[in-house]
């Protein structure tokens, strides 16, 4: 808490920035004009459109505040008793018309262009699932998941006991962010796997749902180097405010030398996939699957949501047959938050966190699931 | 004896049996008028769950899942159980009065279409104790989110489509009534704005309601009997339910807001003691807007990806509906112009009801171009804009109605320094309840969040508390009304100075039996 009336002192600061648009960046008050020519656009018409209405509003509200003020019964006005005027209320139709066509033009160029996604340099496919996203660079052949970083879910939980104002980007940080080079045109491919999502970086200048079973197409060209934050904005289940997004925009050479070290580390995992491991390596590896993808439903001691989501601890699921619990891990339950991980997972993510739930809050069924396990089930 | 048997024909009949078996528009008026002020206490209790909630960052009071169920709960029952009741029983006193008809249309329909409001709405609260909880999808119940609700799925669904064939009966019996129960002379062109406006209504209400039953039907099938209306991977599309939707949400959102156009061309002219300006383009742009309703849809949806052609179409058509919007006000400006104005507590809440509502009309016109939508579309901008046009829009209106008729419905005058206190308490708490929300939008946060980045936090305790205030205002208006009800001083058949209309010209309150031989019209 910084000093004694954060609020006041806050509040006050506030107000003193609506009279200057451009400080009032500092105070969170209006629209950002973000790092794109389609922010800065939507921004443009955003502050048009504004001025416009506040000019409207004066007009409009200082003929009724003189009509309060000056022609009240008080002040021994006499009522006029005129109803009609013919000319005046052709003029109140054809005005704001024109004005609206006026408004139209630019909004028009704006929207033809943000919809130009011809010539792009790069495509990131987004897909939005519960609760994270994923980003696959289609030109590169490189994927990954990118969830909300520990810190904030760890306090973001129910009377958690931290104070959010202590973590850093509380809900807006990641563990593994987008990165991208700037002055490139990047189109983004959205869609999702479950439920509806939408897609939102604010310094970008626009959101686009990410729509199961269909693709929908945005661009960006970042001029500056940073991190821009946004979260998911189509509720999309408990986890909605759980989902941020954090793209990295760097120079042309750092992306490329993140590009290579992420194509290191995944042919890395994907030799690591066809050893046998350890338990402990195993329980190690479960315990961040678990808590990256299965701890919004199924809570940090397996005990579910009751009527919701069920239970891991005690279930019949994961002290049972190991095939069972296998299959319901991979193929998922139609129809429900619990999806077909198979085709999100890695073989080792899978055979981890099995291990880890037969294995965790008094679950005893000993035994060990391998990689390549998970690769014969794969079929 | 004769004499005597003639006399209680005229007298209600006592006790509960009067209330359930009652085909008076009046009973039945009164019945959905108590029925709509519980709902809005239950709505707004879950309201003042989602505020206390979002007072700090952080979950401190309900988790993510109780947090959505209040979310789609406070507006199932906000839209169908608090607005649109209220302006059906409005319109259940007032139309026969101001029609010089001696009762509605179709007296028995009336009684079953509010009578199947209170079950409706049991069903739909009962299923936030079922296990699994009530709906959480958002009351606009997009699937697939909407296909995870557990338990308490096929019980929304029903109470829907129980809410939808009260609503159209309660259209049917309106238009009838207006077309058939006119007092001779009472022609088409002399009829009150509040009548005119909720024909337009009624027939926005039968147009649109079967497309919402089709809607939540096709939800229904999908779930269970293996249709994929909109399961991508069966064929279907989740865009198609929200089409359909929002075919029938954007008349929706006019059938809440036309009848209270047509209560503050009542309240101005009588407290500005001057015929109504522009009677017949009154008409005219309710209309307009009424047709304009149907072809803006998909701007509640323009981020889903629609080709060029349609997101433009609907961007022109959108901020069209400014225009005849604009008319309205500027007639209303006209009427006060040159007044002889004053300010007793209806005339209060509708002056604010035409600052406030424009408020929202402004943000309705920015949200109405796609390029910057793209930007405000599901953030709290959208929160504060819909807010402004049903809270100080639609509410603002109705309590401006019930102060209006109190009077002439309970034959008691109500306290008009307990009505300002109330009204000067709800102005100033609901501004700071919403506006604020305009900030937290264009500064990035979603709606429909249970806990937010800590940069929102300064906003939300100053709206939070706004909305606490303006909760507990609203006791002073149950207060005020119940006391009225209960007693006051007696009102006159006139009751404001400036009063036009056949209801006025009966004594305060009416006879039971009101115009049952029918009036002369001067």
């Amino acid at each position: 808490m910084p000093g004694p009336h954060p609020i006041r002192s806050r509040l006050v600061a506030a107000l003193a920035g609506l009279w200057s648009f451009p400080a009032a960046a500092d105070y969170a008050l209006n629209l950002t004009a973000g790092v794109t020519s389609i922010s800065r656009e939507a921004y443009r018409l955003h502050m048009i459109v504004l001025w416009l209405c506040v000019g409207i509003a004066v007009v409009v509200f200082g003929a009724m505040l003189w009509a309060v003020v000056r022609h009240r019964k008080a002040r021994g006005a006499i009522p006029a008793q005129f109803h009609d005027n013919t000319r005046l209320e052709i003029a109140w139709t054809a005005i704001p018309f024109l004005v609206l066509v006026a408004l139209a033009v630019p909004a028009t160029q704006a929207l033809i262009a943000m919809e130009d996604t011809a010539d792009a340099d790069l495509t990131i496919k987004v897909t939005g699932q519960q609760w994270r996203w994923r980003y696959d660079y289609l030109n590169e052949g490189i994927g990954f998941f990118s969830t909300l970083d520990d810190k904030s879910a760890a306090a973001g939980r129910k009377n958690s006991g931290v104070d959010p104002r202590t973590v850093d980007h509380y809900l807006l940080a990641v563990d593994n962010p987008l990165v991208v080079p700037v002055g490139k045109k990047i189109r983004f491919l959205t869609t999702a796997t479950d439920v509806i999502h939408s897609w939102w970086v604010p310094a970008l200048g626009y959101k686009k749902d990410a729509i199961p079973g269909f693709i929908n197409e945005i661009w960006a060209r970042i001029d500056a180097p940073g991190t821009y934050r946004g979260q998911c904005a189509e509720l999309c289940g408990v986890g909605h405010a759980m989902m941020p997004i954090v793209v990295v925009a760097t120079s042309d050479a750092d992306y490329q030398s993140w590009l290579a070290g992420m194509k290191a580390t995944q042919a890395a995992a994907a030799a690591a996939a066809t050893r046998a491991w350890s338990k402990d390596e195993l329980m190690a590896k479960g315990q961040q699957v678990y808590n990256t993808m299965c701890i919004a439903c199924h809570q940090p001691g397996g005990e579910g949501i009751p009527g919701v989501f069920k239970p891991l601890k005690g279930s019949a699921i994961a002290t049972g047959p190991v095939a069972a619990h296998m299959d319901r891990v991979m193929n998922g339950v139609a129809g429900t938050a619990m999806q077909p991980f198979a085709k999100q997972l890695s073989d080792e993510d899978i055979a981890a966190v099995i291990t880890f739930e037969r294995n965790s809050w008094g679950n005893v069924a000993g035994d060990l699931v391998q990689p390549g396990q998970i690769k014969a089930a794969r079929k | 004896m004769t004499e005597l048997a003639l006399h209680h024909a005229h007298e209600p009949p006592a006790g509960f049996t009067r209330w359930l078996f009652t085909t008076n528009h009046k009973d039945i008026g009164t019945l959905y008028l108590l029925f709509s002020l519980l709902m809005f206490i239950v709505g707004g209790s879950f309201a003042m769950v989602i505020r206390a909630e979002l007072f700090q960052p952080g979950l401190q009071l309900v988790d993510a899942l109780t947090f959505n169920q209040m979310t789609t709960m406070h507006a199932l029952v906000m839209f169908f159980g608090a607005v649109m009741p209220a302006f059906v029983g409005l319109a259940n006193w007032m139309i026969p009065l101001m029609i010089g008809a001696p009762d509605m249309a179709l007296p028995r329909l009336n009684n079953w279409s509010f009578w199947i409001l209170p079950f409706a709405f049991a069903l739909l609260l009962s299923t936030l104790f079922m296990p699994g909880g009530g709906p959480a999808g958002g009351w606009t119940m997009y699937p697939p989110l909407m296909l995870q609700t557990g338990m308490a799925f096929p019980f929304v669904i029903f109470a829907i489509h129980l809410m939808g064939i009260s609503s159209v009966m309660g259209a049917i019996n309106i238009i009838t009534t207006i077309f058939n129960m006119r007092a001779p002379g009472m022609h088409l062109r002399r009829l009150p704005l509040f009548v005119w406006t909720w024909l337009i209504t009624a027939f926005l209400l039968v147009a649109a309601m079967p497309v919402l039953a089709g809607a939540v039907t096709m939800l229904l099938t999908d779930k269970y009997f293996g249709t994929s209306f909109f399961n991508a991977a069966g064929g279907g599309d989740p865009v198609m339910f929200q089409h359909v939707f929002w075919f029938f949400g954007h008349p929706e959102v006019y059938i809440m807001i036309l009848p209270a156009f047509g209560i503050v061309s009542h309240i101005v002219p009588t407290f500005a003691r001057k015929p109504l300006f522009g009677y017949e383009s009154m008409i005219v742009a309710v209309m307009s807007i009424a047709f304009l309703s149907f072809i803006v849809w998909a701007h509640h949806m323009f981020t889903v990806g629609m080709p060029l052609a349609g997101e433009l179409f609907f961007m022109y058509s959108t901020i069209l509906i400014a225009v005849p919007t604009g008319v309205k006000v500027f007639n209303w400006v006209a009427t006060m112009w040159r007044g002889a104005l004053s300010f007793e507590t209806p005339m209060l809440w509708a002056l604010t009801f035409i600052v406030l509502f424009s408020i929202g009309g402004f943000s309705g016109l920015m949200l109405g171009l796609t390029p910057v939508d793209f930007q405000y579309q599901d953030t709290y901008f959208v929160v504060a804009h819909f807010h402004y046009v049903l809270v100080t829009g639609a509410v603002f209106a109705i309590v401006g109605g019930v102060y209006f008729w109190l009077p002439k419905w309970t034959g008691h005058n109500y306290d008009e320094r307990l009505g300002k206190l109330h009204f000067w308490l709800s102005l100033i708490s609901v501004n700071v309840l919403f506006f604020p929300q305009h900030f937290l939008g264009l500064a990035g946060m979603p709606r429909r969040i249970p806990d937010y980045a800590v940069q929102f936090a300064d906003w939300n305790m100053i709206s939070s508390l706004g909305g606490f205030v303006f909760g507990a205002a609203q006791l002073l208006f149950l207060y005020n009304v119940v006391r009225t009800i209960r007693g006051g001083a007696a009102a006159t058949p006139q009751v404001w100075e400036g009063a036009q209309g056949l209801e006025w010209t009966l004594s305060s309150p009416p006879p039971y039996h009101s115009f049952t031989e029918p009036p002369i019209i001067p």
